[in-house]
Formats: C-alpha cells, structure tokens, sequence
C-alpha cells in the first residue's frame, strides 16, 4: 500500500509446500495481503507472484510464470513491500506489452510517469456521469437495435470458430462519436492464439490503427495465471489515459473465457469450496472489479468503453462465465452459429442481444427521434417471424393467414439485408431507413411500436400502394 | 479500550486474536487504516471479522480495536435524498473529501451535523410520553413532514421536563428533556440487525398500487406485503424496479442498489430529480435514498447494505408513513453471505451457499408489513413493502435463493427472457407468476374501481390460460384447424397482451396507468371478446371482424391521457358494441 512503504525489503528461503500455482511460506513476518513477490529460482531466473492469504504461521503466493523448477531448499522469495503496479505514460500507445506491462516488441524501456496500482479503486457511483453518446459502429445489429455509447461495457458472446474478432476490428475500425473525436485503444490479449494475437496486428498496422493502440498481449502459451493481472494491467493504463490525459478509450479484452479459467486454476489448487462448473463463488465479485472499471467520471473529459469477447463453453449462455458477465455488463451482444452456418455476416443473433444503455445515447438530437420505435417494431416482427418458422416447418406455409406469411418474410429479409452487411460502414441514418423500408411491408395498424406520427414521416409506400 | 491483533487475512475476512470479550456482530477497526469490519464468529480469544472495505495491505500483527457497539446508522432529518453506501456513509461526501475513486478507511458522518432545521415541538412540559411519540416535526425540502420520534428505548411513560422552543437545531442539540433526565434530539441511532419494535402487525388490505397494469390489474399485492422478481440477466429487473420506484404509491421510496451496476445508480440519480410524483408534483427523488453498493465495491458491505435499507425504511414506518423498499438484486446479497460462509470454511448448503441462508431471507422479509406504530398516543400505522428482484444464474429458478425468497415471498412476478426478447415490457410472465393478495386488497378494488373488477379479471386470465393450450394446438396442426370460437380467443389475447400488458417503461404517457384507466382498458377488451362472440355465433366471420378499423383504436388505448380516459374509453366500448352489431352476416 502506498501508506506503507518499508524501507527494507525481506527475504526468505522457506518455501514450505508448492501445489499447481500456489508457493507456501513458514514462518514470514510483517507481510501485507495483496504483496507483490519477486522468486528467484535455483538456477536464477526470477517469477513474479503475489500474496493470496496470510497468517501467523503461513503465507500463501500465487506465481504468475507457474512453479516449474521451484524447489524448497534454494529458491529465495523476496516479499517487495508493495502491492501490484504498474508504471504508465502515455508513450505506451503504438507499443506492444505482455501480460505484465513489460514491452516485448523490442522497443525501449517505458519510462513511466506515475506508477499506479492496477487493482484499482471503485469509481463512487455518485462521481459518476451518464454514458450518453452515441457510439456509431457502421454495424446494424449493433447502432440500429443494441446501441453503444461511451462508457458503456457490452460484451461479444461469441462461440469457438464464430468471428468475434473479425467483428471487433470492424469496430475498432469504424466506431466514431458525433463529435469526431478519436479512440484510443487498450487491446488486453488473454490468452489468444498466434494466430489471433497476428490478426490483430496486422489489421492495426493496414487501418494504421497501431499508433493509438496500446497492446497487452498474453498467448495462449504464456504463463496462465499472468492472465489474473492482463485485464487489471491494461485497464490501469486506460483508466491513466482517460482520466488523467482527457482520452475517449475503448478498452479490447479478450477472451474472458481464458480469464476465467485461470481463476478457477488458482480456486482448485487453494482447495476452495467450488460454486457453480467448480468456478470459485466469488467469480462474480472478481468479474465486477475488471467490468465496472468502465464508465464516465463527472467534470472529465475522458470516458472508458469495454468491448469484452468471450466464448461460451459450447455456445451455452447458461455457462457461469457468460451468466454472470451478463449480470454485471450493460447488455451483450450474441453471435450465432446457425446464422454464421447461413453466410451471415456479422452473424449476430438480435433476439438475446441487449443494450442497456441504449436509451440514453438515442433519440432526437443523438441519433433520429423515431430510433426506439422503429428498434422495438423489428425486434416485435423479427420474433414473430423466427416463432412461425418452427409452425412452418410442420404444417407447412399455406396454413398460415396473410400477415403471418408477412412476418416470415420480414424475419428472412430482415437477416439478408438488416444483420448481414459484410464490411459495408453504414451510417445511423441508413441503418434507420434501412428498418423503415423493411417494416413497410406491413398494414399501418400493425405497426404498434412505433408513434403514429412517425409512421407518417418516415415509412416508405410500398410500389404496390 | 478492547484490542487484539490480526492473526490470518483471507480476502474480506480477518481472523484477529487476543481480543477476549469482544461480541459477536460488534464492529471493530482493523488494522492501521482503520477499516470498518464487524465480528461475525467467536473462538476462545479469537474472533473473526468480516471487514466491509478492501483487505489489501494489512500485515499480521497489526491491531484490531472493538468499538464494543453493533453496526448501527444514524436516523433523522437529511435522510431524503441521500445516497449512501452499504454501511450508511454518504457517497456524495466521500466524494468531496477523497475524490472520485473510493479510498478506504473514509470518515464521514451519515448526517450533517452542522446543519440546521426548523423544529416544530408537538408536545408540552409535564405531558407524559413514551417510546415513539411523536415530539415534534421537521419539513423536509419543503413538504416532508418528518416526524420526529422518542427512540424506542425507554421501559415506561416519563414527564417532558424541557422542550424546545419552535426554531432552528442540528440534529444533536437537545430538543426535550424527560423526568429521568434523558435528552431526546433529532437524531437517533439504531443496530441495522435488529428490527425496530412496533405496537402489533395489521393485515394488509390495501393495494400497493404500481401505475402498471401487470401488476395492478393481474398480481396485485398489498402495502406491507412482499414480493420477488426474479429473472435472467436482461429480462428487465432493474428496469422493473425502477419504474416500481418511480410510480409506486408510496411516501418513502427506499432503493437499495445491493452488488449491481454503477451506471445504474447514476441512472437513478439522474433520472429521479427530474420526474415528478404523478400524484403530489414533487420531484421523486424528494421521496427517495439510495443505499448503492455496486458489484465492484466490498463484498461485505453488499451483505449489510439489504439490512441498512430496511432499517432506515422501519424508521420511516415508524412515523406512519408508507414505505417501499427495493433491493436489486438479493441474489447479490446471498452471494456475499456465500462467500463470507465460504472463507469461515463451514460447511457449504445447496450450491455452495450457507445453510442459513434461507433463516435470513426470512428474517430479511419478515421485517416488511403494515403496522400499528409504537405510540403511547396518537395513533398511527405504516407499512414496509419489500420487492426484491432476484437473479438466478442461468435463469433457472430452481436455484436456492429464488426458491428459498419463493417461500416467503407473497407475490412471485417471473420475468421470462424469451417475452423480453421480443420486447415485450415488462417481461412478466402471466402464466408463471401469482399473488396471494387478490382476496385481501379485494374490496378495495371493487369499491374504488369497479364493481366487476373481479370477473374481468379472471375472464382475462381465463382467456390467457386458455391461449396456452390453444397455441399448443396450433403449433401441431396449425391456427386453420381451430373452430371460429377459438380462433377469437386468440385474437383478443393478442390484444390483452399487445395493447394491455405490454407498457413501455419510458413512454410519456403510458409508463403511468391509474386503475380506473386500467379497468377501463380491460373493460373494453373483455367486451370487444364479448361483442365478437355474440357476431360469430350469429354467422360473422373473424376476417370481418379483424379487418374494422376499431381495433387500430384498441391499439392505441394506452395513449389516451389519464384525465381523458374513463370518458374516451367508455365511448370507445360502446362504439365497439355498435360497429359489430351492425356486421352482416355474408
């Protein structure tokens, strides 16, 4: 803590039990909770850890690098007298970090201009300001039904093979706010693939989106409980940017799913008593302290937008780890299998996706007056449309009264031309009248989520009319 | 001064030793910070705390001081429009001393002591009062009338000695003396875990009316009653309970934000000052405190904040005011009991929950009721009307805390995630959810609204029930297959449901919809049933039916002004009664 700095710094050689990632130590004095911890191995090299629980005659320290070599005669444990920091200064933009904050990419050393830590403190709800502008992605699922605005965090539910990250670029590349002003990127790589980790590069280097991107990169090789510290590391940096140095930030992590597992990694070896899937009963605490780090402050400039991706355990959102991001995001975005299968993309499934700020960012003299109109009355017919096509396929369509045969042509429509754009960039205004032209295939009077003045001004006559 | 030092720290739990005689639930300052933490276990000289801030930094061997009293909060003038954190320190205070981002070990006080209110005595030297009389009152923002009472304290009737004269005090001065020389002020304190004494439970009759049709008209409940919404995450929890704060029939709106989202509360706190009491003019927020312990904030707070905003809503039942408390989300709260359970290492419940939990839901929601207020004159009652959203993971109810809350709870409101996916709002489901309250507040329905409140009511859900198994029909041999007769049924729960359950939290009109006008509503509807019945038996098709324009104007029923609405919607029933008449039959 920072109150407490001590001016010697101790060591000890007693390690006394080593299980999964987890060092115990006998007989440590004067060590605080949360302690960051330098290990030097038999042969030299040196492991970062972190205290997880202390008493009298124990200390307990999770090793972020794993306890491959760790022995219980020659190993040295240095207790550093801090909690974990991480320097920051705005020279980290354009840089590529690993998990820790440290650059891999060959540059200089950062020199940092404060050091802060990277657990943070909760933002009093009081100093809070209202999210309120619009976010404009290009993506219509998104700015038509499911609105971003800064300082909002919405999740990407994604599924194994789905392209979540194809999606997120699209974002990075298109998401622009009325008043012009730029992103600046914080990308928190979890444990991603190569593969993955050089899709993103390269699309930064093509859009030349490198230079405002600060890039915390943990492979999926890479030590797992690094990942414990990635998201607080990269979220510390964006919290500097956005508060200290007036900066709109959109924060990239991925994949939570990784995250989460590390969690549940250190949970196991501490022999807790497991929640729900043997993921600890405090998963959800834990989450809310990397989630919430999202928001505006009251008399700043800056904001922090999350956009987290994470990959539902076979594509279940009952899974602890979508459910419980789901109780603390305002809303999720969800992609679907069957639409990506059908060549849709971005293949977002609208019915389970949600924005909860959405209200706040749209409306006249923010989008368009009719926007929450015309969003309720594609979701109403979207739904109607996607029940009769289970009716459809039992009794066959000829059963089925004019209108319903209306809906079910909506609902496909609505999937062709709606959700499925590709890489096209579309403004609010076409995504609105996009809606609009869609819904004129219905009689005025069931047009029930939109205000009758607005059916006049903005609905397209249809040819036949 | 009681001491011990800290022996092991795990997480929001701290095991200090040498500190025989300290209490249970007694809270103590832990370590050189000074954190707030509270005694939950006892072991020879060991006790252990769970601490309501953040753990991080303490070392072992540093002190541990009881203060030797039990969480307590200070009651009194400048409660309204508060909003605190879970243990009752004001957030906008905690702002101004320590910036933007919560540091710990903060000290503030609950209530501005310096302030100075205008005291109105009610009371005179030589009456003889005890517990709960009303002494005197205080207008708060200009027209709360708080009362202030003698704190529940004393054995039996003392003689005012002293009072004060009508004219401006902070809450600590001395305002009556009593014979046995006990001062009375303004503010008083009371142990958030123990509930506040009343004169004796009264059964609850009357409605507490919500302005939404699913709930006033279909799952009523009374004041003093409770009820629970549970539903997965984006069925519309928050949005429920907000509107249920915004247009409740309440005096005293108590919202506790237990482990939820920051944005929400600024929501609240942006939103309120701005909407008016549909019925009084007043700002909402004139009416409200918040308790707000986001998710991100001590987990062990969250536990104490559900027992904050009770208490402070028992206070104001206490001066025979109407109080609704809102917790979102108790599920929250159980999680925090989980985890506490969890470090003291005891054995785990169903899903890894204490077995406790459900003593203390119980406990929890006990506290609500209509109830005559301790007095020794003056008459008066109040009641405490709880609605706790509840969030079970994966939806599921069948989850320990939905079906523990369920047990107590005497209205179940289900949101169901599938009608929130085609935005219909409020997503309660009408088949799963139930009331116990029908008979009770009855009466009141059927002299204030209408006397066959009763029958369409039921007709409605008689009708909704039997979509259900109609739709499992139509789903096998589809809607061609059904008799015309049936085939109305289904057309006018489309309605039921489309133009009278369906009401849009944010419309400028619809969000608030008095009874009379939800009567009405119904009323209309059930007689359209009624006329199109009578013409399909008489040979008129539905297709003639369906293709009158009236039903555009029972679409829009929910837009028409609430001043205007008995007159419209009654011209509107018998126009339908004219137009289908008149149908030929071809």
């Amino acid at each position: 803590m920072s109150n407490k700095i001590k001016l010697v710094s101790s060591e000890y050689r007693t390690v006394n039990y080593v299980t999964g990632p987890l060092v115990f130590l006998k007989g440590i004095k004067g060590v605080s909770y949360g302690e960051m911890v330098e290990i030097t191995l038999p042969d030299g090299k040196v492991r970062n850890g972190q205290v997880l629980e202390i008493s009298e005659e124990m200390a307990c320290v999770q090793i972020f690098e794993g306890t491959q070599g760790i022995d219980a005669d020659k190993t040295t444990v240095k207790f550093k007298g801090e909690v974990a920091k991480i320097g920051v200064s705005v020279d980290m933009m354009g840089r590529v970090l690993n998990g820790f904050g440290k650059p891999i990419d060959g540059g200089p050393e950062i020199i940092p201009d404060e050091m802060l830590e990277i657990a943070g403190s909760p933002i009093n709800p009081y100093s809070r300001a209202e999210p309120r502008d619009f976010i404009q992605t290009g993506i219509s699922a998104i700015d038509g039904l499911n609105t971003l605005v800064r300082g909002q965090k919405l999740p990407i539910f994604s599924g194994s093979g789905l392209p979540a990250n194809e999606l997120i670029a699209q974002i990075i590349q298109q998401a622009k706010v009325k008043s012009g002003e730029e992103f600046a990127i914080v990308f928190g790589a979890m444990g991603i693939t190569n593969r993955e980790a050089s899709f993103f590069q390269k699309n930064f280097e093509q859009t030349g989106a490198l230079q405002k991107v600060v890039f915390f990169l943990n492979l999926a090789d890479d030590p797992t409980i690094e990942r414990i510290v990635t998201p607080r590391c990269a979220l510390t940096v964006a919290e500097y940017l956005a508060f200290k140095q007036d900066m709109q930030v959109l924060v990239i992590l991925t994949d939570m799913t990784n995250y989460c597992e590390a969690l549940r990694e250190i949970s196991t070896a501490r022999e807790e008593v497991p929640g729900r899937r043997g993921y600890p009963g405090y998963m959800y605490t834990d989450l809310s302290t990397i989630y919430e780090r999202a928001g505006r402050i009251k008399g700043k400039k800056g904001s922090i937008t999350q956009l987290v991706i994470l990959t539902m355990p076979d594509d279940d959102i009952t899974h602890p780890i979508p459910d419980l991001t789901g109780y603390i995001t305002e809303g999720q975005i969800v992609l679907s299998r069957s639409l990506f299968r059908r060549g849709v993309f971005p293949p977002i499934d609208v019915l389970p996706c949600l924005s909860r700020l959405m209200n706040m960012g749209i409306g006249d003299g923010k989008t368009r007056e009719d926007h929450r109109g015309i969003a309720n009355q594609l979701y109403a017919s979207y739904a109607q449309g996607r029940d009769l096509r289970r009716l459809v396929a039992i009794v066959g369509e000829e059963a089925l009264s004019e209108l319903d045969r209306k809906h079910l042509k909506f609902a496909d429509d609505f999937e062709k031309f709606f959700i499925s754009q590709g890489n096209e960039d579309r403004t609010i205004e076409q995504t609105l009248d996009m809606g609009w032209e869609l819904v004129s295939a219905y009689p005025d009077g069931e047009l029930k989520q939109v205000k009758k003045e607005h059916i006049a001004k903005y609905r397209v006559k249809t040819k036949t009319e | 001064m009681l001491k011990g030092k800290i022996s092991k720290i795990s997480g929001p739990v701290v095991i200090a030793k040498e500190i025989a005689g300290a209490r249970m639930y007694d809270v103590v300052k832990v370590g050189d910070m000074s954190l707030i933490g509270e005694i939950i276990r006892l072991e020879g000289d060991k006790a252990t705390i769970q601490v309501y801030e953040d753990t991080s930094g303490l070392i072992v061997g540093e002190p541990v001081i009881s203060t030797e009293q039990p969480l307590k909060i200070e009651l009194g003038p400048g409660l309204l429009t508060s909003i605190y954190d879970g243990i009752q320190r004001p957030l906008p205070e905690i702002a101004k001393k320590y910036g933007e981002f919560i540091t710990r070990g903060v000290n503030v006080t609950a209530l501005d002591a310096d302030k100075k209110w205008l005291f109105e005595p009610k009371i005179s030297v030589g009456d003889e009062i005890g517990n709960g009389d009303i002494v005197g009152i205080v207008v708060e923002n200009g027209t709360f009338e708080h009362r202030i009472m003698v704190p529940p304290t004393l054995n039996k009737l003392h003689k005012v000695t002293k009072v004060a004269k009508k004219g401006e005090y902070t809450i600590t001065d001395t305002i009556v003396t009593l014979d046995n020389n006990v001062e009375i002020k303004m503010k008083q304190e009371w142990p958030v875990r123990i509930a506040r004494p009343f004169k004796k439970k009264l059964d609850p009759d009357l409605p507490f009316l919500t302005g939404m049709r699913i709930f006033d008209t279909f799952f009523p409940i009374a004041k003093g009653g409770n009820a629970i919404i549970p539903g997965p995450f984006g069925s519309g929890k928050t949005v429920t309970q907000q509107s249920l704060a915004k247009w409740a029939d309440a005096d005293i709106i108590v919202y506790v934000g237990c482990g939820e989202r920051g944005n929400e509360m600024t929501e609240v706190l942006v939103e309120f000052p701005q909407l008016v009491d549909p019925k009084t003019g007043i700002p909402l927020m004139q009416r409200t405190i918040l308790v707000a312990n986001t998710s991100n904030m001590p987990v062990a707070a969250r536990e104490a904040s559900i027992y904050t905003g009770i208490t402070l809503a028992e206070y104001f039942r206490d001066m025979g005011y109407d109080v609704a408390m809102m917790a979102d989300s108790t599920s929250r709260w159980g999680e925090a009991l989980r985890e506490v359970s969890g470090r003291l290492e005891e054995m785990p419940g169903e899903e890894g929950y204490p077995a406790y939990l459900a003593t203390r839901l119980a406990n929890f929601y006990e506290r609500s009721g209509r109830t005559m207020c301790l007095a020794s004159k003056h008459e008066r009652t109040g009641s405490i009307t709880v609605v706790g959203a509840v969030s079970p993971p994966g939806g599921d109810f069948s989850e320990p805390m939905t079906q523990n809350s369920l047990r107590i709870s005497g209205a179940f409101w289900a949101l169901d995630a599938s009608l929130a996916h085609r935005r219909h709002f409020p997503a309660i489901n009408w088949i799963k959810s139930y009331t116990l309250y029908v008979d009770q507040v009855l009466n009141w329905y059927l002299t204030n609204v209408g006397a066959d409140w009763k029958e369409l009511r039921d007709k409605a859900m008689f009708l909704l029930q039997k979509e259900v198994e109609l739709q499992e029909i139509v789903q096998l041999v589809g809607p061609d297959a059904l008799p015309e007769t049936e085939k109305i049924i289904l057309e006018v729960t489309k309605i039921i449901r489309e133009d009278f359950l369906q009401q849009f939290a944010f419309h400028d009109i619809d969000a608030y919809c008095s009874p009379k006008k939800q009567y009405w509503m119904l009323k209309v509807i059930i007689n359209y049933y009624n006329a199109i019945a009578q013409a399909v038996e008489r040979g008129v098709t539905l297709q003639q039916i369906s293709s009158l324009p009236i039903k555009n104007e029972i679409a829009r029923m929910k837009e028409i002004p609430l001043d205007k609405a008995v007159e419209v919607l009654t011209h509107l029933a018998d126009k339908i009664n004219n137009e289908i008449v008149a149908l030929e039959v071809l």
